[in-house]
C-alpha cells in the first residue's frame, strides 16, 4: 500500500503571527509540523503497520508538503515518527497561492508518485492552524478526481491488495455519517482520529541527515502563472493587527461577584 | 460584473424542510444589500420555509433534482458534498450567479470549495461581512485567532463565501414577496457519487431548547474548572438564552459534548462567558473573534483576563447562579 499524507509547515501557535504585503510572514524558526497532520502521518502509519508482513515491507508512508526549504522542519518531524519517504516541492511562483494553487500543486506531485506506483491513499489533517480554511482536502480530491472521505474521526481500510474500501465515520453538526468508497481516495483526519505517537529516538537521530527530496513546477509540469499570486481568485488588500483589548474590568468575588457580572451585562446591553 | 445592487446571489438552503435558522437569514439579509437573492433547496421546502423566504424577499426557490446514470438521487446522497457542489454549480449557471453564500459549517466549506472549483470562482471561507466593492465583491474575515482583520477582493465572477454565524442581523425585507418553487434539474458526474452513504444520523436532540453552539448569538463555555458539574453553567445559559460549549479537556473527559475551539466549534457570538476556562491556544482560537468576553475564574493569572472584556476573581458554583438570579429577576421585572 503506498499512502501520500500532505502535511503543511505552519507558524507556531504560540509565535506571534501576521501579515506582510498581504502573504503571511514566516519566519524560518517559528515553524513547526501543522499539530493537525500529526493525525494523518499517525493514520498512515496505522494502516501501513496493520499490513501483512510481506504487503507492509513494500508499502510507503510518503509525506509530501509545499512550501520554501524551511518547511523541512514538517517533513523531518515526520520522519522521526516513522514515514518512509519525503518530498517537498518548492519554487518561487508558488508564492502567494490560494487554495486552489496549493491543491493545483499538491495533485500535481500526487499524479507524479502514482506515476512511480500506484498511490491507494491520499491523508491529510483536517485543516492547518494558520489558515483554518479546512477545504484543501476537499479540493485534492476534485483535483484528483478521486472520491472524498473527509473529517473522519475513525478511519477503517478493508479488503484486499487493489480492491479495498475505506469507510470513515465523522460527526459534525449534530450529524453523524459513516461513509464508503473504493481506494483510491482522498481521506482527511480529525484530532479524534487517533493519538499520534511520540519521535522515536533512533528515528529522531537519523532524520537529521535524511534526505528530502526537492521538486519544481517544471518538474511537475504545472504552468507557472496557473499558481501563486497570478493564479489566485481574490487578493488580501488590507490586512491589519486588531487594537488591543482595553484591560478587563476585574471584580473579586466577596460575595457580589456573580450580580456585578449581570449588572455589567444589563448596562452593556448583552442580555 | 454588473453595478452595485443588480447582482444576483444564491443562498443554500441548510434546511428547507423545517424552518430557517439565523445563519441562513443571515445569508439573505448580506444577499439583498447586494442585489436579488435567489435559495437553493436540497429538499423541499416547508410551508414555514416558503413564509420565511417571502418575508425576506426571496422570490425564487429552487429546488434541485439531481439524478444519476438516469435515477433521481434522493435521501442522505443528497447530502455528499461533490453533490451539494454540483446542485450549486448547476443553480449558478441557471441564474448566471454574482455570488454564492453558505453558511460556516465544516460542510459547508467543502462544498463552496468544490463549487468553486467547478465554477472556477474565488472562495472565501469564514468571512465575516460581504460588501460591493464596485468592480469585485469584497470580502472581511477576522484571521489568526481573531487577532488581525483581513480585506480582500474576490477577482472572479462568481464569488463563492462562507459567512460565520453572527456577522449581521438578519432583517426581513421591507416588502414581502410570494416565493416559488422551481424545479432545478441536473446529472451528477460518477464522480459526485462515488463516496456511499453507509448511515447518516441527524441528532435531534442537540439544540432542543437550546441555540446550536456554532450559531449562537450567546456561549457560555465550561473548562477544566468545573471538575465536571456544568450545573452552573447551563443555569447561567438558561437564564440568558444562551448556548452551552465546554474545553476540549471538558470534552475529552466527557463532561459535555462540544468544544470550542480550533478544531471543534469557532465561535464569534456578542458574548462569550468562560466560566473554568484557563485560556489555552486551542480554546481561543476558536472563541477569540467573540464581541464581549467575559470570564469567571478562581486563578487570578487566568491567561483568558488577558483577553476579556470583564472578568471576575472567584468561584464558578458560587458566581454563576448568582449572575443568572439576577439576570432572571431583571427578566421578569421586564416583563
Amino acid at each position: 500500500m503506498r499512502i501520500v499524507v500532505a502535511v503543511k509547515y505552519v507558524p507556531d501557535i504560540h509565535a506571534d503571527r501576521g501579515f506582510e504585503g498581504g502573504r503571511v510572514v514566516r519566519r524560518a524558526d517559528e515553524g513547526t509540523l501543522n499539530e493537525l497532520d500529526e493525525n494523518a502521518v499517525e493514520a498512515a502509519l496505522r494502516l501501513k503497520e496493520a499490513l501483512p508482513e510481506a504487503e507492509r515491507e513494500t508499502s510507503e508512508v510518503i509525506v509530501l508538503t509545499v512550501a520554501g526549504p524551511d518547511a523541512d522542519g514538517a517533513v523531518r518531524r515526520s520522519y522521526q515518527l516513522g514515514a518512509d519517504r519525503g518530498v517537498r516541492v518548492s519554487d518561487d511562483a508558488i508564492a502567494g497561492s490560494d487554495y486552489f494553487g496549493t491543491a493545483r500543486v499538491l495533485a500535481a506531485a500526487v499524479r507524479r508518485l502514482a506515476d512511480e506506483a500506484p498511490v491507494d491513499l491520499v491523508v491529510t489533517g483536517m485543516a492547518a492552524l494558520d489558515g483554518l480554511g479546512s477545504v484543501v482536502p476537499a479540493l485534492l480530491s476534485a483535483e484528483l478526481d478521486l472520491p472524498q472521505l473527509t473529517l473522519a474521526g475513525k478511519l477503517e481500510v478493508d479488503g484486499e491488495p487493489g480492491a479495498r474500501t475505506a469507510r470513515v465515520t465523522r460527526e459534525l453538526d449534530g450529524v453523524e455519517e459513516v461513509l464508503e468508497a473504493p481506494l483510491p481516495a482522498v481521506v482527511s483526519v480529525t484530532d479524534h482520529a487517533n493519538d499520534p505517537r511520540m519521535p522515536n529516538f533512533k528515528l529522531i537521530m537519523a532524520a537529521r541527515t535524511r534526505p528530502v527530496e526537492a521538486w519544481s513546477l517544471a518538474d511537475l509540469g504545472v504552468d507557472p502563472a496557473l499558481v501563486g499570486e497570478t493564479g489566485a481568485r481574490s487578493r488580501v488588500t488590507d490586512a491589519s493587527p486588531r487594537p488591543p483589548r482595553p484591560d478587563a474590568e476585574i471584580v473579586v468575588d466577596k460575595g457580589e461577584g456573580g450580580r456585578a457580572l449581570a449588572e455589567f451585562l444589563i448596562r452593556n446591553d448583552l442580555v | 460584473m454588473s453595478t452595485p445592487g443588480t447582482r444576483t446571489v444564491l443562498v443554500l438552503l441548510d434546511s428547507a424542510g423545517t424552518e430557517l435558522r439565523s445563519p441562513v437569514l443571515e445569508l439573505i439579509t448580506v444577499g439583498r444589500s447586494l442585489g436579488r437573492v435567489e435559495a437553493v433547496a436540497l429538499e423541499a421546502p416547508s410551508v414555514d420555509v416558503l413564509a420565511q423566504l417571502g418575508a425576506y424577499g426571496v422570490a425564487l426557490v429552487r429546488q434541485a433534482e439531481p439524478s444519476s446514470g438516469g435515477e433521481v438521487v434522493t435521501g442522505d446522497a443528497l447530502h455528499l458534498t461533490p453533490v451539494v457542489a454540483e446542485v450549486l454549480a448547476a443553480a449558478t449557471r441557471a441564474s448566471d450567479a454574482d455570488a454564492v453564500l453558505l453558511t460556516s459549517s465544516f460542510p459547508n466549506k467543502e462544498a463552496a470549495a468544490r463549487l468553486a472549483f467547478l465554477t472556477e470562482a474565488g472562495l472565501v471561507i469564514d468571512a465575516s461581512a460581504l460588501t460591493d466593492g464596485g468592480t469585485h465583491l469584497v470580502a472581511d474575515k477576522r484571521v489568526f485567532a481573531g487577532s488581525w482583520d483581513v480585506r480582500s477582493e474576490i477577482v472572479t465572477d462568481p464569488a463563492v463565501l462562507t459567512l460565520r454565524a453572527n456577522s449581521v442581523v438578519p432583517q426581513p425585507a421591507e416588502v414581502a414577496v410570494a416565493t416559488e418553487v422551481g424545479a432545478l434539474r441536473l446529472e451528477l458526474s460518477p464522480a459526485a457519487t462515488a463516496t456511499r452513504v453507509v448511515s447518516r444520523t441527524v441528532d435531534e436532540s442537540a439544540g432542543a431548547g437550546r441555540p446550536a453552539l456554532g450559531e449562537a448569538a450567546i456561549v457560555v463555555a465550561g473548562g477544566r474548572g468545573t471538575n465536571g458539574d456544568f450545573g452552573p453553567v447551563t443555569e447561567l445559559a438558561d437564564a440568558l438564552g444562551a448556548a452551552v460549549g465546554a474545553t476540549r479537556d471538558a470534552v475529552y473527559e466527557g463532561w459535555h459534548d462540544q468544544f470550542v475551539g480550533q478544531t471543534g466549534v469557532t465561535v464569534a457570538p456578542r458574548l462569550y462567558i468562560g466560566a473554568g476556562v484557563s485560556g489555552a491556544p486551542h480554546h481561543r482560537g476558536g472563541m477569540q473573534a467573540s464581541q464581549v468576553i467575559v470570564a469567571v475564574n478562581n486563578d487570578p493569572e487566568c491567561p483568558l483576563f488577558e483577553i476579556s472584556d470583564f472578568a471576575v476573581v472567584g468561584d464558578l458554583a458560587d458566581v454563576l447562579p448568582q449572575a443568572a438570579e439576577v439576570l432572571r429577576e431583571h427578566r421578569s421585572s421586564q416583563g
